[in-house]
């Protein structure tokens, strides 16, 4: 057997990223080819195809082996090659550059313990530099190697090298990441890829694989707590045996175990391989083994064994770093399916405290409602049950999980902190569909704007004609009156002070309600009650929907001899008890969104000064405007 | 041999998760190499039980010496084996002698499985595929969906990390559980070696010819090597500048046949 061969020794994985074109896969094909990894006819086939294509030799191909990839030239998943370089086994990982391929360079560079970063000398940073670095940092990638690529464009000057040096070192450090490697080089004429380059004397550091074979293979995480992850439990034969990995510390036969979340203990009676001889008495992090308890408590898939003086976190509320791949954004209180270790449940998320623009590495202003695919961001979300974990900066594997829609993930995330779990509001999220996507199918936001003031003081004429015109504008609006609201949904309420308020409070959640599915909607209720309209104001605003406070504002003597609906004559005879403005009190808004006389303005006015009022507030922009043509704008007149 | 063990562990894992993430599991046996390491891998994940049926898609073209070790290997290790053959195509007179290598390959043995998923309604099916196999299997994930034809959607295959996996399961499809991933052909046969893991005797050199992989006998070639024991076989692999499935024609039948009968179901 031959000595020389490193093959005992474990792989490193080192994941390649960059911007597209900025030649990722052109490198590794150098590096195979330099290193000799290729197999001879996979060398002659790619020679081959190029001449019959006519087309320059491009060592990427050595790489892209599927078909749309070599007449796109682009790297559509991860490809993983092996090398042997200097007494080292390497694997690497070749991550697509292009954005929408977000989610299969993620599916490579999780497993990476470094990374290289390709940038094309003649243009610098890109885009996905940033993204991909930014991945790079939230997946705890500490070691990065950055390599200048096409140097040979900038004429291996050395100025060139010292202003990308100091935007790379800007950038890394942006992320909290060491920026200890940058390496002038050019794939495409192999310079300082093995050997240092004669055009490069004035570059005092390694060439590219000198500077791989120094970086650090992650110490084993064998002297780190115990946690060890139930997979399953098996019952083949008379033995009930918990199954599973230990991902970090180390477990004995005879010492006493504790479960969590559940607490529940026990002492390991016996630890069980195959073939049955190679059972141990010790196990290590990183081997898949199998238990057999003590006694047998019931336990299952999900909780992870650990020993009493080093517990993890069990907890329901954490914030968290996540980056998002899911079509759809993740949306304000919806329900996902949530997995750490083998732990399974529902989480949402309750906060949104920061998104992060990958172009340019700074938050969004103002905080957005929802995170949109390949979006990064820090949330605090709580799950369904307790969940045992830790922070992802003390045990890897246990401080990092996903979220799944509809089984298919759409995120994943490290945790960063536990919170008490003290009760937070929570957004009671059904809908999959978020305002924002709403609005962006509608083209206009949604909101409610409450019309309050004395019978006769003109708002359902007002919230009529408004309701109309807003609809010829494009926006979708629908009044909600008090006397539909008697005839329906409130038919058993009567007029005393508790029913009043119920209908008040019918209508809120009503106009909440409709709101929430997207629609503009305008209330038109005496609510003589500021206390009321408070209470129809929360209501509305704790779900997130905008609401307005608009005093349709007439003399009680205007409404009087107006009496469009003969409520003050009715009262006048007595059919109406505590008719507001009468014998009940009618409380004017203290602070309104909005103050109309329509006594003292025509109708025209009025309707002109709300459209100016609401239209802002809902338009997401001009050219939403649709033409319907159903009928002729009746504001043209106005 | 601290990369065998990560191996072995990671591969664990795999099907432990698989068995528990499925009802109806399976998996697929060539008797080659991949196919027993695979085998003794899920030994060892069950704890010396195979917890599921092995399926052998047989061509009808297997070499002898495989047939036999098919036997001896259903009494040795004890599994529920199923043999399926594809007669309809055989009937109507698919052979090597009529028809071309892509063709006969896809007839015998992705309509065979496909006839067998219609049978049995397996919704997990473990595979022995290894990414360094092929530049197209390079791309594959541990959990890997197919849609009820068995298409392999490979531009827009479902994020997979962390060992968080999801099986999402197609209407009527099924999950490709693929253990054996991040193996090349050296570890197998350093873990073969280490584990003393029974295999076809067509893999040791004989008359200066031997196969490094193998398939149907009328489009698989040997190589020439004088390598009759694992020893020397591993030698051999470290220095050698051809690749694994040189031998196999229906790779080479045309240009990216491999991915065309990948997109189809072929393993």
């Amino acid at each position: 057997m031959n000595n020389h061969l490193p093959l005992g020794t474990k792989t490193f994985n080192i994941v390649f990223a960059g911007h597209v074109d900025h030649g990722k896969s052109t490198l590794i094909g150098r590096i195979l080819w330099d290193t000799d990894s290729v197999p001879k006819e996979k060398k002659e086939a790619a020679i081959a195809y190029c001449q019959k294509n006519r087309i320059e030799f491009e060592y990427a191909f050595l790489l892209d082996s599927l078909l749309e990839e070599r007449t796109q030239n682009i790297t559509i998943d991860v490809t993983e090659v092996n090398f042997f370089y200097g007494q080292r086994r390497f694997r690497i990982i070749d991550a697509p550059g292009h954005l929408e391929f977000l989610k299969n360079m993620i599916s490579g560079a999780t497993k990476a313990d470094a990374a290289v970063l390709v940038i094309d000398s003649s243009v610098g940073i890109g885009e996905q530099t940033k993204r991909h670095a930014m991945l790079l940092a939230l997946l705890g990638i500490k070691q990065i190697v950055v390599a200048l690529n096409k140097f040979d464009l900038v004429h291996y000057s050395p100025q060139a090298y010292k202003i990308l040096h100091n935007e790379c070192t800007q950038l890394l450090e942006k992320l909290e990441l060491p920026c200890n490697f940058v390496i002038p080089l050019s794939a495409k004429s192999g310079e300082n890829i093995i050997e240092r380059s004669m055009h490069l004397s004035w570059y005092e550091g390694k060439p590219l694989l000198e500077t791989l074979l120094g970086l650090d293979i992650s110490a084993s995480p064998e002297n780190s707590p115990l946690r060890f992850p139930i997979q399953d439990v098996f019952r083949f034969d008379e033995r009930r045996l918990l199954a599973g990995r230990i991902e970090s510390g180390k477990l004995q036969c005879g010492e006493l175990i504790t479960f969590y979340p559940s607490g529940k203990k026990s002492k390991v009676k016996a630890i069980h391989h195959w073939p049955p001889e190679s059972s141990p008495q010790v196990v290590l992090a990183g081997k898949s083994t199998a238990i057999q308890l003590e006694e047998e408590i019931f336990v299952e898939r999900g909780e992870i064994i650990a020993h009493e003086n080093t517990p993890p976190i069990v907890a329901t509320d954490f914030f968290a770093r996540i980056f998002w791949l899911g079509d759809q954004p993740l949306v304000l209180g919806a329900p996902y399916t949530f997995r750490l270790a083998t732990q399974q449940g529902i989480a949402r998320v309750l906060q949104i405290q920061r998104v992060i623009d990958a172009m340019t590495l700074e938050d969004l202003q103002p905080v957005p409602m929802e995170v949109k695919k390949n979006e990064t961001a820090e949330v605090i979300f709580r799950t369904s049950a307790p969940i045992a974990c830790d922070l992802f900066e003390n045990v890897q594997t246990t401080g990092r999980f996903v979220f799944a829609d509809q089984n298919r993930i759409a995120g994943g995330g490290i945790i960063l902190k536990a919170l008490p779990s003290k009760p937070v509001h929570e957004i009671k999220g059904r809908s999959r569909i978020s305002a924002a996507q709403r609005a962006k199918f509608l083209g206009h936001r949604s909101g409610v704007f409450w019309m309050t003031g004395l019978s006769g003081s003109g708002k359902t004429t007002l919230s009529n004609r408004l309701e109309q015109i807003l609809f010829h504008r494009g926006i979708l609006a629908y009044v909600i009156d008090g006397d539909e609201l008697r005839g329906g949904l409130s038919k058993d309420l009567g007029f005393d002070a508790q029913d009043r308020k119920e209908n008040i409070r019918r209508a809120a959640e009503t106009a909440k309600t409709l709101a929430k599915s997207g629609l503009v909607v305008i209330v038109a209720l005496i609510s003589p009650f500021e206390e009321d309209r408070k209470n129809a104001r929360s209501i509305c605003e704790k779900d997130g929907i905008l609401f307005k406070e608009i005093y349709v504002d007439a003399p009680i003597e205007i409404c009087k001899s107006r009496d469009p609906k003969f409520l003050y004559l009715k009262a006048s005879k007595g059919e109406i008890p505590k008719m507001t403005g009468l014998d009940s009190p009618y409380e004017p808004p203290s602070n309104c969104d909005l103050h109309l006389l329509t006594a003292q303005e025509s109708i025209e006015t009025c309707l002109e000064k709300l459209l100016d009022f609401i239209v802002p507030l809902v338009r997401i922009s001009p050219d939403k405007e649709r033409e319907l043509g159903l009928l002729e704008d009746p504001a043209a007149e106005i | 041999m601290q990369n065998l063990d990560n191996l072995e562990s990671q591969s664990i894992f795999i099907f432990r998760e698989a068995r528990y993430a499925f009802k109806n599991l399976a998996m697929l046996w060539s008797m080659g190499k991949d196919s027993n390491v695979l085998l003794w891998l899920a030994k060892k994940a069950f704890c010396g039980h195979i917890p599921f049926p092995v399926i052998h898609i047989d061509t009808t073209y297997e070499f002898p010496q495989m047939l036999e070790f098919r036997s001896w290997a259903k009494e040795y290790y004890g599994f529920e084996l199923i043999v399926k053959i594809n007669q309809e195509a055989i009937e109507r007179g698919i052979s090597y002698k009529t028809h071309d290598p892509v063709t006969v390959t896809h007839e015998l043995k992705t309509v065979a499985l496909k006839q067998a998923l219609e049978e049995y309604k397996w919704d997990g099916l473990i595979t022995g595929i290894r990414r360094d196999e092929d530049g197209v299997r390079a791309k594959e994930r541990y959990f890997s969906p197919r849609n009820q034809s068995m298409e392999w959607e490979y531009k827009n295959q479902p994020p997979e990390f962390w060992n968080l996996f999801l099986a999402t399961l197609p209407n009527n499809g099924h999950v490709r559980i693929q253990p054996l991933l991040d193996w090349t052909e050296l570890d197998i046969w350093l873990y073969i070696k280490r584990e003393n893991i029974p295999i076809p005797s067509l893999y040791f050199s004989k008359n200066g010819k031997r196969y490094r992989s193998l398939g149907c006998w009328p489009i698989t070639h040997p190589v020439p090597s004088n390598a009759s024991t694992i020893d020397e076989i591993i030698e051999e692999l470290y220095h050698t500048k051809t690749s694994e499935r040189a031998g196999r024609a229906q790779d080479h039948a045309e240009p990216n046949a491999m991915q065309k009968l990948r997109a189809k179901g072929f393993l």
